[in-house]
């Protein structure tokens, strides 16, 4: 019998709302979380997880930064482009982040349409949400040699604080891994998507599990989590 | 507790949880080696973890060589000494206690006794193990790489930790480090994967207040592994690039070997703070899966009920909470802030609120009980009065004035071995013996159990109670040889040669208990499906061993909780969870 058909048990209608229906659902047998498949449950504790890991990363940068003795680079001219012979203080950045919250609204709507069963439009959003992805970690790129050719390295910088550029390659080094795995699962699901295999619920490969479109949004929860990730990465290591 | 019905008529709510697609092997390679069973997954990690965890009992023999008998033993030098001193606290925290009772145990009885057929993703389970074998293999080969294993302290203490001058300052921490981010991502795997089963997949009637405390302590570990292990994991990354790229993220400026060193600039408390937010818990999820099993072994061998259900489960949930706001005690030495340490004295006694409270618990437990002195319940009394008298010296430990002059000595070492060392190891123990029957369908030999328990018993405490003497007396931990100080008498030499013969003693009782393990296999007297006469789950599987799927046709129904022990005017002395209510009892509005 499949998981997500049973997202229906009949019992919604009866819920307590508020805290008394929170409290009845972990009160009750078999699901704490109602209707909530395990595959969903499973990527949101598993997030729950990853925030942790980001948050470590970035209270040691702050206290990095906070007890250096050396003065810290400042961001607005470290991440400046030239552009027409004046320095565009953020500007690189700014289109980065443009790109990769741009990037969850194309998300979204490959979840509605995944569920409306629209196949091509599905897949069709799911590739533009890998490209800007892909777009996203090919500007990383170009701000990773921009700054290795200023001389920045992991163990030193020429303008200040040695941290700064280990927290830098490190912190976005960690965030552009996800985004790369992130497209590479978007771009995996998608031909999943394009090929049917939600529709004759086709076993996985690996798994041997039935597939969902259902799937396509706990790739979706993934994706949103890594953008949510870098609005913290950016206000706090290139506004501050 | 009450047998709640539900609808009056069938007295079973309707099931919420689809029946899984169990993966079917199709080959001996995917029935025995790459398993997605949750049972063949365990015992694969207990039998890795176990395997690892010999490794560290035999360095436990050779540092107590040294220690006991300075300068006899021509084969240890300063430097291994540090290493065996690493590689055993490192093994026996990490690649044996936690994988042990989360893996090995998790794997084995959560689907069990939540009535599940298996975890909900078995493919990842078994991801899990695989991931956390090449750990077990990173880190075993680092003793044969040259340098050998880190000698840092398996606190990896910066700046020591990836100086010149500790050994296997080479490959052996570069090993290390790297072998600590895959058991991380191991765990992970396997880690989500029992939270899930234990919140969304167990069978009808099984509420989250009728599960067995096992399963609240298997579960609760989980969860904060899952969310302390990020800290090791951010910990272990960055001080890897500090020995490998020269970041100097824990690294300030000094001289190494009469050389200005390329490090400059980082902040040493920084790993200390990451290493501890992670090491604190830790000492919880080693310690909640075992308050959880000797729960139920008190239980079922006293043939009553757990005393304060619903205590024991909140005092699991506010010690898991609680844990996660006294990292710091463990470094009241350290040069942190002065006011810190008040903070974090208050809220480590605080701990002891709900420690006391499931330690009364488990005495009322007892209390008038139909006590069995089995081997399993000898094991639990064993944990019990080990665990309070390790508890009681947490409570010096915790305080800030009486920690600094005791900080860094026998008496540290005492006091974690007696309270997570011998306390959960007393728990794992006294566990196999009592889930050995349901994993083999054999019973372990009950005289070498009896020897087994009482070498081991009385071993440790002959052990570990003079320790706190010697720390008393200012005896220094980690010290290769004492040699002549003033102030350590010529009877703490002969102290610790006791020791040592004695520890070497309770080693061999360990290897008895191997062999106990691997003749009852064959040898042992069948056992039947549900020798301890006990009302969980798992002992009331169709088949012993449980078969693939564990429940065959039909998943069990629960109708009470997992504690109707002696429960007056029933037949027997116990009621199984899934035994319906007699006709004319169902009472009572919904759950």
């Amino acid at each position: 019998m499949a998981e997500t058909v049973l997202t229906n048990t009949g019992q919604g209608a009866g819920r307590l709302p508020g805290w008394q229906g929170i409290a009845a659902d972990w009160a009750s047998d078999q699901r704490a979380f109602k209707n909530v498949s395990w595959g969903k449950a499973m990527m949101w504790i598993f997030l729950l997880s990853d925030t942790f890991i980001f948050s470590c990363f970035l209270l040691s940068y702050m206290t990095a930064r906070m007890s250096t003795t050396v003065p810290w680079p400042n961001p607005s001219e470290v991440f400046a482009l030239n552009l027409g012979g004046k320095d565009v203080p953020l500007i690189l950045i700014a289109i980065m982040t443009f790109v990769l919250i741009s990037s969850s609204g194309t998300m979204a709507m490959a979840v509605n349409f995944g569920y409306r069963r629209d196949r091509v439009r599905t897949a069709i959003l799911m590739l533009v949400t890998a490209a800007f992805g892909a777009t996203f970690v090919g500007m990383q790129a170009f701000e990773w040699t921009k700054l290795i050719m200023e001389g920045v390295r992991p163990w030193g910088n020429p303008w200040g604080a040695a941290q700064f550029g280990s927290c830098f390659f490190m912190i976005t080094g960690f965030h552009g891994t996800h985004v790369t795995i992130g497209v590479i699962f978007l771009i995996a699901i998608a031909r999943k998507v394009l090929r049917g295999d939600f529709d004759v619920e086709r076993r996985g490969f690996f798994t041997s599990r039935r597939g969902y479109y259902e799937i396509v949004e706990i790739t979706g929860l993934y994706w949103h989590f890594v953008d949510l990730v870098w609005v913290f990465i950016f206000a706090f290591f290139y506004l501050w | 507790m009450v047998d709640v019905p539900y609808d009056g008529i069938t007295g079973i709510p309707p099931a919420e949880v689809p029946e899984v697609e169990l993966y079917h092997p199709k080959s001996w390679w995917t029935q025995y080696v790459f398993s997605q069973d949750a049972k063949v997954i365990a015992i694969q990690y207990s039998l890795t973890a176990s395997a690892i965890g010999l490794v560290a009992l035999v360095l436990s023999w050779l540092m107590r060589l040294q220690l006991g008998f300075p300068g006899t033993f021509s084969f240890i030098d300063a430097n291994q000494y540090l290493q065996f001193i690493t590689m055993h606290g490192m093994i026996m925290v990490i690649y044996l206690l936690t994988a042990l009772f989360l893996g090995g145990f998790g794997n084995y009885l959560i689907p069990l006794m939540v009535g599940a057929r298996d975890m909900v993703f078995p493919y990842v389970n078994m991801l899990s193990y695989w991931v956390y074998l090449l750990a077990v293999l990173v880190l075993a080969s680092t003793f044969f790489v040259p340098g050998g294993p880190t000698g840092a302290g398996w606190t990896l203490y910066p700046p020591q930790a990836i100086l010149s001058g500790t050994p296997g300052q080479e490959w052996g921490i570069v090993l290390m480090l790297s072998s600590l981010i895959l058991f991380i991502i191991g765990f992970t795997m396997g880690g989500l994967n029992y939270v899930v089963t234990v919140l969304q997949a167990r069978t009808r009637g099984m509420t989250l207040m009728r599960l067995p405390l096992t399963v609240w302590g298997i579960f609760t570990a989980t969860v904060m592994a899952l969310l302390a292990f990020p800290a090791l994991f951010v910990g272990s990354v960055m001080l890897l690039l500090d020995r490998l790229l020269g970041t100097s993220f824990f690294m300030p400026s000094l001289v190494e070997m009469g050389q200005l060193s390329k490090y400059g600039g980082g902040s040493p408390l920084l790993f200390q703070h990451l290493f501890w937010f992670f090491g604190h818990p830790e000492v919880y999820i080693v310690a909640l899966p075992a308050f959880g099993i000797v729960s139920d072994l008190i239980s079922t061998h006293a043939r009553k009920n757990i005393f304060g259900y619903r205590m024991m489960v909140w005092a699991i949930v506010a010690i898991g909470a609680l844990s996660f706001v006294v990292w710091a005690h463990h470094m009241y030495v350290s040069g942190m802030y002065p006011y810190f340490g008040f903070f974090f004295a208050t809220t480590t006694l605080i701990i002891a609120i709900p420690t006391a409270i499931k330690v009364y618990n488990w005495v009322l437990t007892l209390w008038r009980g139909n006590i069995h002195l089995t081997i399993p319940m000898l094991f639990a009394l064993g944990f019990i009065v080990t665990f309070v008298n390790g508890g009681l010296t947490g409570l010096f430990l915790g305080n800030v004035v009486v920690d600094v002059p005791l900080s860094d000595t026998m008496f540290v070492v005492a006091h974690f071995h007696m309270v997570m060392g011998v306390a959960p190891i007393m728990v794992v123990l006294g566990a196999i013996y009592h889930w050995y029957p349901k994993v083999t369908g054999r019973m372990l030999n009950n005289v070498l159990g009896q020897f087994h328990f009482w070498v081991t018993f009385l071993g440790a405490y002959l052990i570990f109670f003079p320790m706190h003497y010697l720390g008393l007396l200012g005896v220094p931990r980690r010290y290769f040889e004492l040699g002549e100080a003033a102030f350590i008498p010529p009877s703490a030499h002969s102290l610790n040669q006791f020791i040592t013969v004695v520890a070497l003693t309770v080693g061999f009782a360990q290897m008895v208990f191997l062999f106990n393990l691997a003749w009852s296999l064959f040898e042992g007297e069948p056992s039947g499906g549900n020798p301890w006469r006990a009302t969980t789950l798992e002992w009331q599987t169709p088949e012993t061993p449980p078969g693939h799927g564990n429940w065959g046709k039909e998943l069990p129904v629960v109708y009470r909780w997992a504690y109707d022990y002696s429960v007056p005017g029933a037949a027997e002395d116990f009621i199984p969870q899934n035994q319906p209510p007699t006709t004319g009892a169902i009472q009572g509005a919904a759950p």
